[in-house]
């Protein structure tokens, strides 16, 4: 079994719901990126979204835009990502997912970008531009390289694309808590109740929930609807942007141990 | 003259049932997107071939946009072309210009609007450059009572404070960017954004042959129109098909509603001209298809500027109809198959042309549609005597004045 899929059957027999952290790599600095991946395994992630800045980033909201304009206005290069993935995997816990938009991969050439992420140590993939329809070829690579490309489903749609979707995805089925981008929400749109529950009608694959999620009563709530997975990714990176690093670092760890609490 | 059906049944084979030109096309958009997407494309489909869609479009367009648009014989400008021996190739103006809001953009936000009448969508966004696809838009929504909300980048919105002001004035609201260079690429991925979030009250009328399928398929039939006209306009006035197909390329509407019908004549030379900014060499410009490489942006994969990381780059040109680092999937197709040829001008080179046009033919074109005509200066010394060359005059300059003013370093 991959690493994302083993880590959710793990967390499925303790009955533990996961926590999946976001951070955008490179913001506030590559150092500060590294030490928060740290940090964030030890304060109860179970597995952690890395970004990897774009600079069309369509499907975030104004935080992580900000975030990864920042960090490519230092520069911050996919080589970078991966160095601090080389640097840390081995010393946490936590499985990394990277976050990346389709063009970069596509750039590189599908299987050259497979190789040197798998070599870096990430054990997954988030593409948010890339649709089923244009998974296969992705999705086979993945395969043969004991990766896990995990395929996201939104609020519209249709059962019969939450079947195919959920059958094709890999580790876990992402499930897209709104209608629109990232970014933090006061609530949680009550139709992931009933999303959650038509989408346990057509897989048994692990479900985790995102984008809008930003405190932990809101994480408690979607964990008591039945969710796998709580992914916080604006309210992370907007919490480590504020102050100086060291002041963004505790922020972070203090945030990831209330939602922990709140999932446990 | 009668105006031919504008939606009748393509005859060129592209798109395939996912949305793909050759390699290129495809729908790479967030998940939430897609169902809208299948949605679309099936009501254009079905309203495509209800006659009462068709009759209520040819009806606005020749009542409202004021279609078909003149073939016009440019003399004064196929004289200036005139070698030692009196020999010239003959220019003809497909007058987009004279259309409704003074560009061809409103053909295609005039049919969107009537699908998104159809489809009960009340909100309708859009992404402008130069604002003519924005005005057309508001146009449309004030003419069937929707509301309407136009992206535009923040230094466009400068460049373009006329346009800024029309749109206004016709009951939209122009939405500022700041994300990046604050231009057409940025304004795009803002109205994506609105998009994914009001994707089940709202329509997205994307203004070039750009985007997703069905966009690029859907914009072009709109389009068509264009070169339905030039087809039937030529055979009334000379007997036979033009010899060249001349338009400016940016994302590619103009010259893909001029070409399409044209694909299936090989006899027929297309070319597209793009935004060389301030030199292709200066590395600031927007000739895509002549510099780029093939990548994903705002849903689909065609040619695009981006550096060795596979970051999509800042495009430059005078025009900010043209400052945008992607193109149509067609374009892109057309290019790879060696149907249509594209060479890119200066900013220069697009401001003369601009001043020629209107000294030598009274007629001030748009910034875009400048860069086809300053292509005329390679084009006419290679031609012979007598060739034909019609040119998608697609858009008039009255919008331009402040930004041709400036870079003369003239006062108004």
């Amino acid at each position: 079994m991959n690493a994302v899929a083993a880590c959710f059957n793990a967390l499925r027999q303790r009955g533990e719901c996961a926590l999946i952290p976001f951070l955008t790599a490179g913001d506030p600095d590559l150092a500060t990126t590294a030490e928060a991946l740290r940090i964030l395994d030890r304060a109860g992630a179970d597995l952690i979204e890395l970004g990897v800045p774009y600079s069309d980033p369509l499907a975030d909201g104004p935080v992580i835009q900000a975030a990864a304009t920042r960090a490519l206005q230092k520069g911050v290069k996919l080589d970078d990502v991966l160095a601090i993935v080389r640097e840390v995997h081995q010393d946490i816990a936590a499985p990394i997912i990277l976050f990346t938009y389709y063009n970069p991969i596509f750039y590189q050439g599908v299987e050259v970008f497979l190789d040197k992420i798998k070599a870096a140590g990430v054990k997954g993939l988030v593409v948010p531009d890339l649709p089923l329809e244009e998974s296969d070829r992705l999705l086979e690579a993945t395969a043969e390289r004991g990766l896990e490309l995990i395929l996201l489903v939104a609020p519209t749609s249709s059962p019969e694309r939450q079947t195919a979707i959920a059958k094709k995805s890999q580790g876990f089925v992402y499930l897209v808590s709104v209608t629109g981008v990232t970014g933090v929400r006061t609530e949680v749109g009550s139709r992931v109740e009933a999303l959650l529950a038509g989408m346990r009608q057509v897989t048994d694959k692990p479900i985790g929930v995102g984008f809008g999620i930003s405190q932990p009563e809101q994480a408690e709530q979607v964990k008591a609807w039945g969710a796998d997975a709580v992914i916080v990714g604006s309210a992370m990176v907007k919490r480590l942007a504020e102050g100086t690093p060291t002041e963004g670092l505790q922020a972070l760890e203090t945030f990831c141990r209330e939602l922990k609490t709140a999932i446990s | 003259m009668n105006i031919t059906s504008p939606l009748s049944a393509p005859s060129h084979q592209y798109p395939d049932a996912l949305g793909r030109f050759g390699n290129y096309g495809g729908k790479y958009v967030p998940e939430t997107l897609m169902p809208a997407l299948t949605e679309l494309e099936e009501a254009y489909y079905r309203y495509r071939a209800e006659s009462s869609f068709q009759e209520e479009l040819a009806g606005l367009l020749k009542d409202y946009v004021g279609r078909s648009s003149p073939l016009y014989f440019a003399e004064r400008l196929s004289a200036h072309y005139a070698r030692p021996d009196g020999t010239y190739p003959l220019i003809y103006l497909k007058r987009e210009d004279l259309n409704h809001t003074g560009a061809h953009k409103i053909n295609n936000a005039l049919g969107q609007v009537l699908l998104a009448k159809r489809m009960g969508k009340k909100r309708i966004i859009a992404e402008t450059g130069a604002g003519q696809h924005g005005v057309a838009t508001a146009t449309v929504c004030a003419r069937f009572g929707l509301e309407c909300i136009i992206y535009m980048g923040v230094q466009d919105m400068e460049r373009q404070k006329l346009n800024v002001f029309r749109m206004n004035l016709l009951g939209a609201r122009v939405q500022p960017v700041t994300a990046g260079t604050g231009t057409l690429k940025d304004a795009t991925s803002e109205a994506i954004r609105d998009w994914v979030t009001n994707v089940e009250t709202t329509h997205y009328i994307l203004g070039s042959v750009a985007g997703p399928h069905p966009y690029p398929m859907m914009v072009r039939d709109f389009h068509r129109v264009i070169g339905q006209e030039t087809r039937q306009q030529a055979l009334k006035k000379w007997g036979g098909l033009p010899d060249i197909l001349l338009a400016c390329v940016g994302g590619g509407s103009n010259a893909m509603g001029l070409f399409y019908d044209f694909i299936d004549e090989p006899a027929v030379r297309l070319i597209g001209i793009e935004a060389a900014g301030e030199s292709i060499v200066s590395g600031k410009h927007a000739a895509t298809l002549t510099m780029g490489k093939p990548g994903v942006l705002h849903g689909a994969m065609s040619y695009l500027l981006q550096d060795k990381e596979g970051q999509v780059t800042e495009a430059h040109s005078i025009s900010a109809g043209l400052d945008y680092p992607g193109v149509g999937p067609e374009h892109s197709y057309l290019k790879d198959a060696g149907r249509a040829e594209y060479y890119s001008v200066t900013d220069q080179e697009a401001i003369t042309a601009l001043q020629r046009l209107s000294q030598l033919e009274g007629i001030i074109p748009a910034l875009e549609t400048a860069h086809a005509f300053a292509y005329l200066e390679t084009l006419c010394p290679q031609l012979k005597n007598g060739e034909r060359i019609v040119i998608n005059c697609s858009g008039r300059g009255d919008k331009d004045v402040q930004t041709v003013a400036k870079y003369l370093q003239m006062e108004i």
